[in-house]
């Protein structure tokens, strides 16, 4: 198991450094010349210049490359003009927030999603069935931010349940149960689609196991058939959706940019949408290829998941 | 087509999907002529007036703008900009599928490895990163979903190239000279367009969201200028004391959304041949049960099946699988049960315990006692907790028929905790000394196999140990030696004969094979079509067979126990169960067929223990 995860480390390196080069030429798409680009209307004619060498833009593209790619790799990536700080403290920070709210959405629609897939699946064109099915229709049809809108209308607004945004008290907050007051809405609100997606596919990922022959032979043998639902069925159908809990990881890792806007939660996806506006470019560069490399450090996580569960998969 | 499109709209809810997109498509067109007002005009004056005032149906935003104006502006603003991207993306994703697909080889090692890393990111950071560099702006953020999209396209029209590239048309082409080019627009565009447009209908709705979203974030479109998404961006401010700006465009791209989904998903229903047959439908616990009739009386037996019929209703049709079979066994008895496939054997053997698949499968009459008791509608309970403890059953196939993911250690713990409440550690131990018993070497480190990791007589030897496990009175063994080859199933066979003499057990053996049955069973029921034309003492039957199917059937084994045969020998097919002619099923293949065997209903007569359904029988019986 070790090796085979050395080895899934080995083979990610590649695709990470084929993350950086694709960010690093996206940025070189910038018209005109980029350090006016960044400074926009700070740009004084020493400012430029000194942006210029600080991006060693005086040099040629692949060496500016090594270059950004190397201080990288020191943990440098760069500084935030419109804060003012190291972009990495910055990307730290913002991702730990981010972290807490698609973490615990991830954890939501994963769970939400199978069981309903299950329940849907086990009570086929019951009403159970149905009703997941409408409730799963609207949910992947409602864009997320609208939802989490109509959210803070009806819970934060109307009924004074909850806080209408932000990620603690502004006084007297800041320990774990007003973090989860906070969180309760956003979390809810990113997973509302990835959940959708996951029960649809969980049922009918249940339903071609429960077609399979070693269902009938689990049912020969007298098991209750709760347990042939939860555990055979469920474990096999787990191998075509430990993928697509892989790939709804980013969807929700994308639809919190969203939800942090909405509910102004501090993560690193409104920091990106703010250093777009204010045209920080290094701050989006250094975020993006961030949050890209963690995103394909999980997909190998994921990929371990499945090796641990599939037997058959070679390790 | 026409066929297509009918699937599409049985599927109420794609109906319901097309008309709703088609009337904002429709409104949204005829802008032009509605007596619309200037969805810019601002005036302070009106700002946030409610729905339904005077002049503005929808009421006014912010600025005093008429909402239902900037309503379907925006929506024909968000609806050109998610096609166009679409379209973008379609394109260029396709020419870049095509060429790695045809081209193969390195060219195509290549661009996968580029779109797999593009694939990497989670798409809004690669959006993100386009509109960070190119700046803020509806055309910007068209060209940022485009790209983002590039990726999907480029893997799908792939995959669908690289299979058509190395078809014969594709050669012949490539054999008359013409070039790359030509081949590409002549030969495999026309094939791969249909997948792309389907692919584009399936991910427009998706590009529209996208779009919608990035200008919500207030890096798409530009004040004055609204989609939906920037609508809704600019209404949030004022969310929480005039919502009715909110809801108005976030209604309006639910809907839109909403419709694409259902027709996308009405036109993949459609185009799923599985979906179609309505194959896919799981199995409920216990087969259905809808008996009408008297119940026939119970027997003394240990094991007694009395006139059981069982019927597949599929659609409209119906498959008498089953149609009147009655058999029984006694302690240490073995009965064969031999057929064609289709002729019923295995759906009998499966009616006992309630495991024959539901739907499609019905119980619609006759009885199965166990020790007296009737088991055809007994509550699901009772049935579990005679499955593989009272009645166990072998099936054919074990790679299929055990858990690909379960230990076989762990399968057969579970199959005597399921029943014996002892611990884990007891049952393990049990579990070694099941495979002891049905000589498994090294039975200890075995037990820690993966099925897949075992030979397949090894794993029909655990089917056996499973069907074991709780010293059960009857076990039914369906083909358990078909898969296998001949010195293999010498051994199983030896082995199931040992144990039944060993434990008294009483086997019902189904095969095809009748060198199988002369090796192991005392008597046999021959099945045709659903039901029993002959049965008596194997011996009997193998000497002197009275009816003329189990004569061919016979005549087509070379050298009894010689091993795996086929019945294919016997001209023509058996019948479809749905369509039996009247009086002998056998008749059509019957060489001995008068006019009195196509008519009325002929009956399984003859002196116990043998008898026979035959109006000219081989040998009186
Ligand atoms: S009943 Fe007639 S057709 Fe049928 S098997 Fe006997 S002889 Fe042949």
């Amino acid at each position: 198991m070790g090796g085979y995860i050395l080895k899934r480390l080995i083979s990610a390196i590649p695709v990470l450094l084929g993350i950086t080069i694709i960010v690093f030429l996206i940025m070189s798409l910038i018209p005109g010349d980029p350090a006016t680009a960044i400074l926009g209307s700070y740009a004084t004619p020493e400012n430029v210049e000194k942006l210029n060498r600080d991006l060693g833009l005086d040099k040629p593209m692949v060496q500016r490359y090594f270059i950004w790619l190397g201080n990288m790799l020191t943990g440098d990536f760069g500084r935030s003009f419109s804060l003012n700080r190291p972009v990495i403290d910055e990307v730290l920070e913002r991702f730990n927030a981010t972290l807490i709210l698609a973490g615990t959405a991830f954890v939501l629609c994963s769970v939400l999603g199978i069981l309903a897939g299950v329940v849907s699946a086990a009570r086929q064109y019951g009403f159970a069935d149905k009703a997941i099915t409408f409730v799963v229709l609207i949910g992947i049809s409602v864009p997320s931010f609208f939802l989490g809108m109509m959210m803070i209308l009806l819970f934060a607004v109307n009924l004074r349940w909850l806080p209408v945004s932000g990620m603690y008290a502004i006084y007297g907050g800041g320990d774990l149960p007003d973090l989860l007051n906070h969180l309760v809405m956003p979390a809810l609100a990113l997973a509302a689609v990835a959940t959708g997606v996951i029960a649809r596919l969980s049922r009918s990922a249940m339903l071609e196991v429960l077609r399979q022959d070693f269902i009938r032979t689990a049912r020969a043998k007298g098991v209750p058939e709760r347990r042939v639902i939860m555990g055979h069925a469920l474990r096999a159908a787990m191998v075509s959706i430990i993928p697509v809990l892989g790939i709804q990881a980013g969807f929700v890792l994308s639809g919190a940019v969203y939800i942090e806007i909405v509910f102004q939660w501090p993560g690193v996806g409104r920091m990106l949408v703010d250093a777009i506006l204010k045209r920080d470019l290094l701050l989006v560069q250094g975020g993006v290829v961030f949050v890209a490399a963690c995103y394909v450090l999980f997909n190998i996580a994921v990929d371990v998941a499945q090796s641990l569960l599939d037997p058959r998969i070679k390790t | 087509m026409s066929a297509f499109l009918r699937l599409l709209f049985r599927n109420r809810l794609a109906a319901l999907g097309a008309v709703v997109l088609a009337v904002i498509v429709i409104l949204v067109l005829i802008i032009p002529v509605l007596p619309l007002q200037n969805p810019d005009a601002t005036a302070t004056a009106n700002r946030f007036q409610k729905p339904f005032s005077a002049g503005h149906p929808l009421g006014t935003d912010h600025l005093g703008r008429d909402l239902l104006s900037r309503l379907l502006h925006g929506t024909r603003l968000s609806l050109a900009v998610g096609i166009a991207a679409a379209i973008i993306a379609a394109t260029i994703g396709s020419a870049i599928g095509i060429v790695a697909g045809y081209f193969g080889g390195r060219t195509d090692n290549v661009i996968m490895r580029l779109v797999d890393m593009l694939m990497a990111f989670p798409y809004i950071l690669l959006a993100l990163a386009i509109v960070a560099a190119l700046g803020p702006g509806l055309m910007n953020a068209l060209i940022a979903v485009a790209a983002v999209n590039v990726p999907f396209f480029a893997r799908n029209i792939r995959g669908i190239t690289v299979g058509l590239a190395g078809r014969e048309f594709i050669d012949a082409a490539r054999l008359a000279g013409m070039g790359h080019t030509r081949i590409i627009l002549t030969e495999l565009l026309p094939n791969v367009l249909p997948v792309i447009v389907i692919a584009m209908s399936t991910t427009v709705g998706w590009m529209i969201l996208e779009t919608a979203g990035l200008s919500f974030l207030g890096l798409g479109s530009q004040p004055p200028q609204a989609d939906l998404g920037s609508m809704l961006g600019e209404a949030r401010s004022a969310m929480i004391s005039h919502p009715h700006t909110s809801i108005v465009p976030g209604i309006m791209i639910f809907l839109i959304v909403m419709s694409i989904n259902l027709l996308g998903d009405g036109v993949r229903d459609a185009l799923d041949p599985r979906l179609r047959s309505g194959a896919l439908s799981r199995p409920r616990a216990t087969t259905l049960v809808r008996r009408s009739g008297d119940i026939p009386a119970p027997t003394d037996d240990l094991l007694a099946i009395r006139d059981l019929q069982t019927q597949f209703h599929v659609g409209r049709h119906i498959y008498r699988a089953v149609g009147g079979v009655s058999l029984a066994v006694r302690p240490g008895e073995c009965l064969g049960v031999i057929g064609e496939s289709g002729s019923g054997k295995s759906v009998t053997a499966l009616s006992v315990m309630g495991l024959v698949a539901s739907p499609p499968g019905v119980i619609t009459g006759g009885a199965v006692y166990f020790r007296g008791q009737d088991l055809i509608g007994a509550p699901y309970e009772t049935l579990r907790q005679k499955r593989g403890d009272s009645v166990a059953y072998i099936f054919q196939d074990p790679l299929s028929t055990l858990h690909p993911l379960y230990r076989i250690g762990q399968q057969l713990a579970e199959a005597i905790r399921s029943h014996h409440g002892i611990s884990r550690a007891e049952a393990h131990r049990r579990a070694v000394q099941l495979l002891k018993d049905v000589r498994i070497p090294n039975a200890e480190s075995r037990v820690n196999d993966y099925p897949h990791e075992m030979s397949g007589g090894m794993r029909q030897r655990v089917g056996i140990a499973m069907a074991l496990a709780n010293e059960p009175d009857v076990i039914i063994a369906d083909e358990p030696t078909t898969a296998l080859d001949v010195t293999v199933q010498a051994q199983i066979l030896s082995l199931l004969d040992d144990l039944r003499r060993e434990r008294g057990l009483a086997i019902v053996f189904i095969t095809h094979d009748f060198g199988v049955v002369a090796q192991l069973c005392d008597r046999v029921a021959v099945m045709y079509a659903g039901r029993i034309v002959e049965e008596g003492p194997t011996a009997a039957v193998l000497d002197a067979p009275a009816h003329p199917y189990t004569r061919r059937l016979i005549a087509c084994v070379p050298e009894l126990g010689g091993g795996r045969r086929e019945l294919a020998a016997i001209p023509g097919l058996p019948p479809m169960v749905d369509a039996l002619p009247p009086g002998c099923a056998f008749a059509p293949r019957c060489d001995k067929a008068q006019d009195s065997c196509r008519s009325g209903e002929i009956a399984l007569t003859g002196t116990a223990p043998r008898a026979v359904r035959c109006l000219y029988p081989e040998e009186a019986v």
